[in-house]
């Protein structure tokens, strides 16, 4: 079975990043690192394909300055090449823009199913799953805890408000993975050094025959009109346990009513 | 000037129609002049509630067999925007359902979405929408720059819901069109996970722990704790992606946003990507070893300490109360 993993390279959320005044973008000067929330979506794909007897999981990612660190990342998990597209167009691109462009490169590879995160860590619109499924005419099942694949459909659990429904999907189809539901390997010293020599294959717009006025800048279709720094919330009592910190957060709670 | 019409993207379960659904509704009759409800299923249920809340139509999509309801929702609204009965703006709520319709509908009729909206204005014949980022540290303000269909994702929680007294919405059937491969994803059983208290996003305590935990055993506190004070227990990102508890549970950027009476985070750094889930909360009690922990930023009462000597006491005093 062929699994593509979507995954994205996003600045280190340790660092919180900013706006560029100018531009109104995120400020994307920084190094970066796979997105720990598609680590979930790599792993997913590699145990499907373990437990399929065969085939490979491909990642499939858009980024600016043909950035593929993350991408390493990812090829030393287990993933056996990748695709990454990259241009200056692409600057500005939002979720439906991206979704175009993922969804081109991922009619390329024609894989049985197509894995997600449910969101990004750094956009977190969580729109981008089923905008590619909607493009590529495919079925999608979202928030997905747990996956089965036998003869072409997949089973899936999928995560809702009160506990999770089982859903069946035939393939191909696009699943996206909540985080947690399994543990990402982490990669091998071997896995590592194979990961340097892993096939990388880079695209443009040009090469994916998409028309650069819609996606980026222009196809967003949308702007930021205004910024603002949110009303701050106040620190209030800070005290340092002395064994009976217990005793206060019970008069709190109880100044308020809510025991 | 203004705007003519919104379609809310309904949902409702056994109990009724959803909070959310019930939030944008009271919103958006306040944005527009006609306010109508777009969902799955059969609607007399809720025609009363949702039109007290200030819908007049509610337009019902046939359900098939549980086919999941992105696909079949975005296609049917797609048939009404062709016949030029369809709306000017979309609002769902950013849940399972309303994510899922939102992008389907967005790639279906090639229309951007924002998302993340925490509150809209009407601005000439536009809507714009605020959202937080960075944590909340920051506001945006942002809206589409040409016309046709706006598609918003809002967070709930982002407006109170509140009756128009507006009489039983009128139902009306809505045709899907071709669906393609789109529609095969089906649900084949439903499974609910008993929780004994509130719902996370209804509490009103809501007791939160994080990796200052340690261990996953050691969350049986957190949810002990939350029962004592009839709350909901809940949980930092960090909790979630190492798999001690589902991803429901989640407070934060990436999960769900809470505005409880008091939140109790425990052993809960406050990473910019959790308070932006909580810090709307009335009241802020936060336990944590680390004095320079961000969340005492915000916290009402601080605690430093340990939370594996503080939060056994706690329980233990709460349980000598009965």
């Amino acid at each position: 079975m062929n699994v593509v993993a979507c995954v994205k390279q996003i600045p280190d959320p340790a660092d919180p990043g900013a706006l560029d005044p100018e531009t109104k973008t995120l400020k994307r000067d920084v190094k970066l690192i796979l997105d720990e929330s598609d680590s979930y979506g790599v792993e997913m794909g590699l145990q499907l394909v373990d437990a399929a007897g065969g085939g490979e999981v491909k990642l499939v990612s858009m980024a600016p300055n043909n950035e593929m660190s993350g991408l390493r990342t990812a090829l030393a998990m287990g993933a056996e090449s990748a695709v990454l597209v990259s241009d200056e167009a692409l600057a500005g691109s939002d979720s439906l823009s991206t979704a175009k462009v993922l969804a081109a490169v991922i009619a390329r590879c024609e894989p049985d199913l197509i894995l997600t995160a449910t969101e990004s860590s750094d956009g977190y619109t969580g729109t981008v799953p089923v905008q590619i499924a909607e493009l590529m005419d495919l079925p999608s099942v979202t928030f997905g805890k747990e996956i089965e694949v036998a003869d072409g459909v997949a089973t899936v659990k999928r995560q809702t408000e009160a506990g999770f429904d089982q859903v069946e999907c035939p393939l191909p189809a696009v699943v996206s993975v909540t985080a947690g539901v399994v543990e990402p390997r982490y990669p091998s010293f071997k896995g590592i050094m194979a990961a340097k020599n892993k096939p990388v294959e880079e695209l443009d717009l040009a090469g994916l025959g998409i028309d650069p006025a819609t996606v980026g800048w222009v196809g967003a279709r949308q702007e930021i009109t205004a910024i603002a720094e949110a009303p701050a919330r106040e620190a209030g009592e800070v005290i340092v346990d002395e064994g009976d910190a217990h005793e206060r957060i019970l008069a709190f709670l109880d100044d308020l009513k809510v025991l | 000037m203004g705007i003519s019409k919104i379609w809310v993207f309904g949902e409702a379960n056994e109990a009724g129609a959803s909070a959310g659904t019930l939030e944008l509704l009271t919103k958006a009759r306040t944005l527009a002049d006609t306010v109508e409800v777009v969902m799955v299923g059969d609607a007399s249920a809720v025609a009363g509630d949702l039109g007290a809340h200030g819908a007049t139509v509610i337009h019902t999509i046939a359900d098939a067999n549980g086919a999941l309801p992105g696909a079949r929702v975005a296609s049917a609204i797609a048939g009404a925007l062709e016949a030029g009965t369809g709306p000017d703006v979309l609002l769902a709520t950013t849940s399972y359902d309303g994510r899922d319709v939102a992008g389907r509908l967005s790639a279906k009729v090639d229309r951007p979405v924002l998302t993340n909206v925490v509150d809209l204005v009407v601005d000439g014949d536009r809507l714009l929408c605020s959202e937080p980022v960075f944590g909340g540290t920051t506001d945006v303000m942002a809206g589409f720059t040409d016309d046709g269909l706006a598609i918003f994702l809002v967070r709930p929680k982002s407006f109170a819901a509140e009756e128009s007294g507006g009489a039983p919405a009128a139902v009306s059937e809505l045709v899907v069109g071709d669906l393609g491969n789109t529609d095969a994803a089906v649900v084949k059983d439903r499974f609910v996970e008993e929780t004994s208290g509130p719902k996370l996003d209804e509490a009103a305590v809501v007791v939160s722990g994080g990796r200052g935990l340690g261990e996953a055993e050691k969350y049986e506190m957190i949810e002990t704790l939350a029962g004592l004070v009839r709350g909901a227990p809940g949980a930092s990102r960090a909790v979630v992606d190492a798999g001690w508890v589902p991803y429901s549970y989640q407070v934060g950027q990436t999960g769900k946003v809470v505005k409880p009476t008091v939140y109790v985070a425990c052993g809960i750094s406050g990473a910019t990507q959790h308070l932006v889930g909580m810090k709307g909360s009335a009241n802020i009690i936060a336990i944590n070893k680390d004095e320079e922990a961000p969340i005492f930023g915000i916290a009402d009462l601080g605690i430093v300490g340990d939370v594996h000597k503080v939060l056994p006491k706690l329980i233990e005093a709460l349980q000598a109360r009965g």
